[in-house]
């Protein structure tokens, strides 16, 4: 009876160190295989059952509940647009020369932003760099035309409860003013670490990430600018 | 593993590229990573188009087009929309879960503003 049960550990044990070997052998299989296939140890660990990088995966996601956001902002302002005094509304208030010249700056800095990938896929650092410097500093300008829009704005009578017209425009444009600030943050964090070559994993792809947020406020502002200050209510 | 592999190459195969290019040729590994993008001439070309229309849309601001005007500016505004969505966050070029994903988000946003819409609208008495 004792050695029964002795031969039942003994196989159990046995099953078991099998298993794990398996196991070990499968992920070293794995790794060998994406060595050969060009890519980063950390890349291959980053990619679903799919074949898709988890990465881009998480940030289109992202991107598709932010479209949810912003149509909920813009709704709101389409709807109140027409809700305020009779002295302060579009018609006195829009400068559009001014805002068309800030929609062309952000415009470019998709192309500086689509360029800067376009470095790092070609593992050219300066350029890379570089990019990601004008697209921050053009994103910086388009943020500095907005606070000064607000604040002349405001001068003129247009505070944030005035009116429905006035807290839905300043809510929609104030999110996507705090949205390129963010992005002009991530911009400066991303030069950083490639600057300082802390980006473990394929750089490209991080950068491409960063790229992804930024083409989508410039996207989200393409609708602003024609739907806000365009199209008369 | 294998079967990740295996996973991985039935859904480039299932899903083929638009432009004549089939998807995970670049690397079979990985259904998302192909690097056949638009050169760095073409980037700036695609620029200089977008500014171009944003300009078209500017003066159609300032001039009386009649009945065309709505529809001129919503046109120009899904054009540049789909340009800078399809080619410099390069849908066009990557795998279609993406473009589904983003825009389930995107017909779901409009949902919601038909939504608001009929109930402010329509139906406030």
């Amino acid at each position: 009876m004792s050695d029964t049960k002795d031969d039942i550990v003994g196989e159990t044990v046995a099953d078991a160190v099998e298993i794990v070997k398996d196991h070990t052998d499968d992920v070293h299989d794995h790794d060998v295989h994406a060595g050969d296939e060009g890519h980063d140890d950390h890349d291959a660990g980053h990619h679903s059952s799919l074949g898709l990088s988890n990465m881009k995966l998480a940030m289109w996601l992202f991107l598709g509940s932010e479209c949810l956001l912003f149509g909920g902002l813009i709704s709101t302002y389409m709807l109140y647009r027409n809700r305020h005094s009779e002295d302060v509304g579009p018609d006195q208030l829009w400068d559009i020369p001014f805002t068309s010249a800030s929609s062309f700056v952000l415009l470019m800095s998709s192309l500086t932003m689509v360029l800067a990938v376009s470095a790092a896929n070609r593992k050219d650092d300066r350029n890379t760099n570089l990019w990601l410097i004008v697209t921050a500093t053009l994103g910086g300008l388009f943020v500095a035309g907005q606070v000064y829009e607000f604040t002349t704005f405001y001068r003129e009578g247009l505070g944030y409860t005035e009116s429905l017209f006035a807290s839905s425009f300043y809510t929609l444009t104030g999110f996507h003013g705090v949205h390129v600030s963010i992005g002009i943050i991530m911009l400066i964090a991303t030069m950083g670490m490639v600057a300082k070559n802390k980006i473990s994993g394929d750089k490209a792809e991080t950068i491409e990430m960063v790229g992804l947020y930024w083409h989508f406020v410039d996207v989200v502002w393409i609708i602003i600018f024609t739907l806000v200050y365009l199209i008369p209510a | 593993m294998t079967d990740v592999n295996t996973s991985a190459a039935s859904t480039d195969d299932a899903v083929p590229a638009e432009g004549g290019v089939t998807e995970g040729v670049a690397h079979p590994e990985h259904a998302d990573d192909h690097h056949d993008h638009p050169s760095d001439s073409r980037y700036i070309v695609i620029a200089l188009i977008l500014a171009i229309v944003t300009a078209a849309e500017v003066v159609a601001s300032y001039i009386d087009l009649g009945w065309a005007f709505l529809p001129a500016l919503l046109g120009m505004m899904a054009f540049k929309f789909i340009v800078v969505v399809r080619l410099f966050m390069h849908l066009k070029f990557d795998n279609r879960v993406f473009s589904w994903l983003f825009f389930t988000g995107l017909i779901l946003a409009l949902f919601v503003y038909l939504v608001a819409l009929f109930t402010f609208r329509f139906f406030d008495s």
